[in-house]
């Protein structure tokens, strides 16, 4: 009889037992991280960058922020913000505004235009790279801000529609056939009707986007030239070799580059992974 | 009274229905905008630069002067090209690696993860907090730990594997494999995710039927679970192939794709032959490369999902 009693007790703790070390070991690479940005450039020449730390400081992230040479990660930080906002906004707004052509009208054709959305937001961005670069030289914004937040509401076109377009497609046909009854125009029935229900999908994709905005490397370096328009990935990239030796400096930099999107993550977590599924299910 | 104005109301209301029905064939001009904004960036930013692409794979070009019309040369050149062949190499096992290890961990992590009890949300939210990091970060994250004498090296220290401490990063024939646990420790959470969507889909009553018909855990797993997964399976593997074949940031970041070629990958040599030794016509012909194999695998998948769907 007491066997009943202690089996599930055992069950359920080695369950904890297993995934308790197995996520402590998955997040090594943050918690080191973390550590070693907090270490004084000192403390790491003498003890090691593998010692424990004897250390704690926040030098390497005044460091950072101050960025000698590169115009400081604050910076670079903020020309993020400006690329994601915009982004987001443009890419959520165009997609939805296709999503809903495509859904609740008889466009001739929309399979194929479907399709072709899908298949865009199949393509790796080296594809597209080269001509793009001559692209965005020739309208003359190169090195201008705008250049990355074009291209990428450019290229999130196609999984956003695509993610929508499901979406919508799910919603009941009466809901907008009422409206029209009633003689709303379609611009009323879009913003009034369609956008409040679809808005769970455009919460998910919403932090998807700014994430995945705010951590694109390739379009914001090769469309931008100079450190004062540098997003925080470029920055880190180009802090890493001036900086080659200071690792507490350079793991202070990822630390801080890793914080906004760690945020939204922790606000959103919920329709964050509701949108990863969305992408992938529908 | 009552009946005599139902009897006029009815078909009003069914004739305002139809012209509703209609108004929504006829397609509104606004709607038309509606549709047009999104698809012209998309065609400016995504399809005129595909076949842009194409184009100048044709040709050779710096970007500054002329180009000229070299046909196939460039695909010739690629054919004798040795970095281009290490390339193409090193992302086969970047694909088999990536993909095979990527869908392993996530369907692990997902089956251990997939029943609600205590402390589960955080063990998962740990498992993709990875995933919100960009792969800039997640290469610096790394590359701290990889460091020589770093963190990682004390720990097989601590644990008394004192002869396993390698220059991670710079020995030849490991620097791969070291960027590819970093590139996998960020996708894992995804594929977690898309896991633990197809596991809610699966039928409960299968697993318990099997179960009360004496199968065990993992007879239960091969033939009840497993098989109820299937399209679950071609998406992670569709979305597991096009981003190994899109890897980039995170080799860029740790090793540009060094030591003497040791960790080049498609994406990389293209970047390095167009934006550093300026042989646009050249890389263009990689992009063109990298765009066949994408569609390629896809094409492939998706028509194995159609015919799982029969």
């Amino acid at each position: 009889m007491p066997r009943r009693s202690w089996l599930p007790a055992l069950r359920r703790s080695r369950f904890h037992l297993i995934m308790t070390p197995v996520c402590f070991i998955w997040c090594l690479p943050i918690i080191f991280t973390v550590m070693v940005s907090f270490r004084s450039f000192t403390d790491i020449i003498e003890h090691g960058l593998g010692g424990l730390p004897r250390s704690f400081t926040t030098a390497g992230y005044s460091a950072a922020m101050s960025g000698v040479g590169t115009g400081g990660e604050g910076r670079a930080l903020l020309n993020s913000t400006i690329i994601t906002v915009p982004t987001v906004i443009g890419v959520l707004l165009l997609s939805s505004m296709a999503a809903f052509a495509l859904s609740r009208y008889r466009i001739p054709g929309r399979r194929a235009i479907v399709a072709i959305m899908l298949i865009g937001n199949l393509l790796p961005p080296q594809v597209v790279l080269v001509p793009v670069v001559r692209m965005v030289q020739s309208l003359g914004i190169f090195n201008h801000l705008i250049a990355p937040i074009l291209v990428q509401v450019g290229f999130g076109m196609g999984f956003y529609t695509f993610v929508l377009y499901g979406f919508m497609r799910t919603l009941p046909e009466a809901l907008t056939e009422a409206a029209h009854i009633d003689g709303a125009s379609p611009i009323s029935i879009y913003w009034h009707i369609i956008m409040p229900l679809v808005r769970p999908a455009l919460a998910g994709l919403a932090a998807l986007a700014a994430t995945w905005t705010f951590g694109d490397f390739i379009f914001a370096i090769s469309t931008l030239q100079s450190s004062s328009t540098f997003p925080v990935t470029v920055f880190l990239f180009n802090f890493q070799t001036l900086y080659a030796s200071s690792w507490n400096v350079i793991a202070a930099g990822a630390v801080l580059a890793a914080l906004p999107t760690a945020a939204i993550f922790l606000v959103f977590q919920r329709q964050m992974i509701s949108g990863l599924m969305l992408g992938a299910i529908k | 009274m009552a009946a005599v104005a139902g009897e006029v109301t009815a078909p009003l209301h069914r004739r305002r229905l139809r012209q509703g029905r209609s108004r929504l064939t006829r397609i509104p001009p606004i709607i038309w905008v509606f549709l047009g904004l999104g698809t012209v960036m998309e065609a400016f930013w995504v399809a005129w630069p595909t076949l842009n692409t194409f184009y100048y794979s044709f040709t050779q070009w710096d970007g500054i002067g002329k180009k000229v019309w070299v046909g196939l040369g460039n695909y010739r050149g690629l054919l004798h090209d040795p970095v281009f062949g290490k390339a193409l190499l090193d992302n086969c096992i970047w694909l088999v690696g990536f993909g095979g290890l990527s869908l392993s961990f996530g369907l692990i992590f997902a089956l251990a993860l997939d029943k609600p009890r205590r402390g589960v949300g955080v063990y998962r939210a740990l498992i993709y907090l990875p995933l919100v990091f960009s792969l800039v970060v997640t290469g610096l994250f790394w590359q701290t730990l990889y460091k020589p004498s770093g963190p990682l090296d004390s720990v097989l220290n601590a644990i008394g594997l004192r002869g396993v401490e390698q220059q991670w990063l710079t020995q030849p024939h490991l620097v791969l494999y070291s960027l590819l646990v970093a590139a996998i420790w960020h996708e894992v959470g995804y594929v977690m995710v898309l896991y633990l969507a197809g596991l809610k889909a699966t039928d409960p009553e299968l697993a318990q039927a099997s179960q009360v018909d004496g199968a065990n855990g993992l007879q239960r797993l091969a033939f009840v679970t497993l098989p109820q997964l299937r399209e679950v399976n071609l998406i992670v593997l569709a979305i597991v192939v096009i981003d190994s074949l899109r890897t980039f940031d995170i080799v860029w970041v740790m090793t540009g794709g060094g030591p003497n070629n040791a960790s080049q990958l498609l994406s990389v040599d293209m970047y390095t032959e167009a934006f550093t030794d300026l042989q646009l016509g050249y890389a263009s012909a990689i992009a063109v490369v990298i765009f066949l194999l994408t569609i390629g695998f896809v094409m492939f998948l998706v028509s194995r999902m159609v015919r799982a769907d029969r």
